[in-house]
């Protein structure tokens, strides 16, 4: 049964959550509107919040100066690719042990969780001197391998959980109706569990977009992501607020959008399903 | 129901993963644990590599980098748990409050988990930090006070500051998923039975949360023992934020002593197991349920 609320508390309640959202978001609205002002308006004190002359030169003039293009390009590669590797090698890893679990899976699958624990740091110059051996060193290829390998552990573990939620007795259901493992898995299994699949493609992408170690220390300029690009102005030159604006905002527009509607998934993903 | 057939089958459709996680896991680290053991300057020819013993191990921990380095990297973990689980928490009770666009709120609330690190530290570095033109120096001046040079008068707090606002939403998210597991009616009842709101929350909710908040500490130590894009692109490591992950990555990338850098990493690596094996009890736990 719900509570009963009066009016005046619900009023409240919406007072202060709606101040302290946008409190919360403020910097990110600061952000998207600096990148529609002129490098004078963006600096200016008291600072304008509306009324300034809306124009788009920033994006324009990042875009010349900088390629952005080709930084937002690899952006999409690195994280699509390693994300949908990184789901082809999970779901039958995630897929069998939801499905045939033994005495040994409880213990993979905290393995595999261990290994996302291990800090990047500790094995930077290994992969370093591995990428340069191999000629790997600001290759796609390379991070794209890397970038999968350090979420597989999640993708794997999301997976399971989606997957153990998928009753074993409908599978038995189906197969006294007849049904091959074939119609099993084609009409049965997949259409189950392709909104977990789906859940996790969105999370991990967002995770491998937002990936900043790796793909800081190895890239420089063939493979560089939107990473990489925004740390490259971190060394001011003039006047360039409005710039950067406009180069971070086109760097975390596409993901704000994919994020809003991955919050549940979030959840269960970054806690490995102890939290639901 | 699993047959011999089916068992063989599942560990064949398992071996991928593990083959690659062991491969990403031993060959790394193997080479790791031996470089800590080495003299080695890649870029330095005059330096003889050799056997150097435990002598990186001791060096390591002896220089008078380290233990201000241990020190910056518990103040900001320390910082930003001590910040993110507080808030999360009295935002999380928030949100769970009855009242107009929720789900807009929520929405505003987790924004900033999903800008990318290197976006995040620049935008607070020069929009709201630069002590000239940032919109706190602004408002400082407003007021009448001169405005702070965070980044460097500031160093550590404009850190924690920082890595908080990104990972505030992220606490908020799992204790606002946990509280909403909350049955509803062991309240109302506390309520009736005249229990304040102070008590209700200390008796009932903050028990209810201790695990979410268990797990929201161990993970986010996991990840914050780890930033690196927020030091690297604001102070550098300079102004006391550098942090254990910072002097490594000083040692082995920028001045190329690797035997050293590796001995610093298998400390951080230590370190981050302990945080991990209590983690993983928790979870394991949860997996038997």
């Amino acid at each position: 049964m719900a509570r009963a609320v009066t009016t005046n508390r619900k009023l409240a309640n919406t007072a202060v959550a709606w101040i302290i959202g946008l409190l919360i978001f403020f910097p990110i609205l600061w952000t998207i509107l600096t990148s529609f002002k002129t490098e004078a308006q963006a600096i200016a004190n008291p600072p304008i919040f509306l009324r300034f002359d809306w124009t788009l030169e920033n994006y324009a003039i990042v875009q010349e100066r900088s390629d952005y293009m080709r930084f937002l390009w690899n952006s999409v590669i690195l994280a699509g690719a390693s994300t949908v590797l990184g789901i082809i090698v999970a779901v039958p890893a995630a897929w069998s042990m939801a499905f045939v679990p033994s005495k040994r899976t409880k213990d993979i699958l905290l393995w595999m969780l261990s290994t996302k624990m291990l800090p990047a740091v500790g094995v930077l110059y290994p992969i370093y001197l591995l990428f340069i051996q191999l000629g790997l060193l600001d290759s796609r290829v390379g991070l794209v391998v890397v970038l999968m390998l350090i979420n597989l552990p999640i993708i794997v573990w999301m997976l399971y959980t989606y997957f153990r939620e998928i009753p074993g007795e409908i599978l038995e259901a189906a197969r006294m109706d007849g049904a091959t493992l074939r119609d099993e898995i084609l009409y049965v299994l997949t259409p189950m569990a392709i909104p977990g699949i789906a859940s996790t493609l969105l999370l991990n992408f967002i995770l491998a977009w937002n990936e900043a170690f790796w793909t800081l220390n190895l890239t420089s300029v063939d493979a560089a992501p939107l990473t990489a690009f925004i740390a490259s102005y971190s060394s001011p030159e003039g006047l360039f607020f409005a710039k950067l604006s406009a180069a971070s905002t086109m760097a975390i527009a596409p993901i704000l959008i994919l994020g809003w509607f991955s919050q549940k998934q979030l959840v269960r993903g970054l806690t490995f399903g102890a939290v639901k | 129901m699993a047959t011999q057939h089916s068992r063989s089958a599942a560990r064949l459709m398992m071996a991928p993963a593990v083959f690659l996680l062991l491969v990403w896991m031993l060959v790394p680290l193997t080479m790791t644990l031996y470089f800590s053991f080495r003299n080695y300057f890649p870029l330095r020819p005059d330096r003889v590599p050799g056997w150097a013993g435990f002598d990186n191990y001791v060096r390591f921990v002896t220089s008078s980098t380290f233990w201000p380095a241990v020190q910056t990297t518990l103040i900001i973990v320390g910082g930003v748990l001590l910040i993110t689980v507080i808030l999360g928490i009295l935002l999380a009770m928030l949100l769970d409050q009855p009242m107009w666009g929720q789900g807009a709120v929520r929405i505003l609330v987790i924004a900033p988990f999903f800008v990318m690190p290197t976006v995040s530290a620049l935008v607070w570095k020069n929009m709201f930090m630069d002590p000239v033109n940032g919109l706190l120096a602004h408002l400082w001046r407003f007021f009448g006070a001169d405005p702070i040079v965070w980044l460097s008068d500031a160093s550590l707090f404009s850190i924690i500051l920082i890595v908080s606002w990104q990972w505030l939403p992220f606490a908020t998210l799992i204790l606002l998923t946990a509280i909403q597991s909350l049955d509803s009616e062991q309240l109302e009842a506390a309520e009736m039975d005249g229990a304040s709101p102070l008590s209700r929350f200390s008796y009932i909710i903050l028990p209810h949360l201790s695990r979410a908040i268990t797990i929201v500490i161990l993970i986010q130590t996991i990840f914050l023992l780890a930033i690196f894009a927020e030091i690297f692109v604001t102070t550098g490591g300079a102004f006391g934020t550098r942090t254990l992950t910072y002097l490594i990555f000083q040692r082995v990338l920028e001045s190329q002593n690797v035997g050293l850098g590796s001995a610093g990493g298998v400390y951080a690596i230590v370190l981050a197991n302990i945080v991990a094996l209590f983690l993983m009890r928790i979870v394991g736990k949860n997996l038997d349920a």
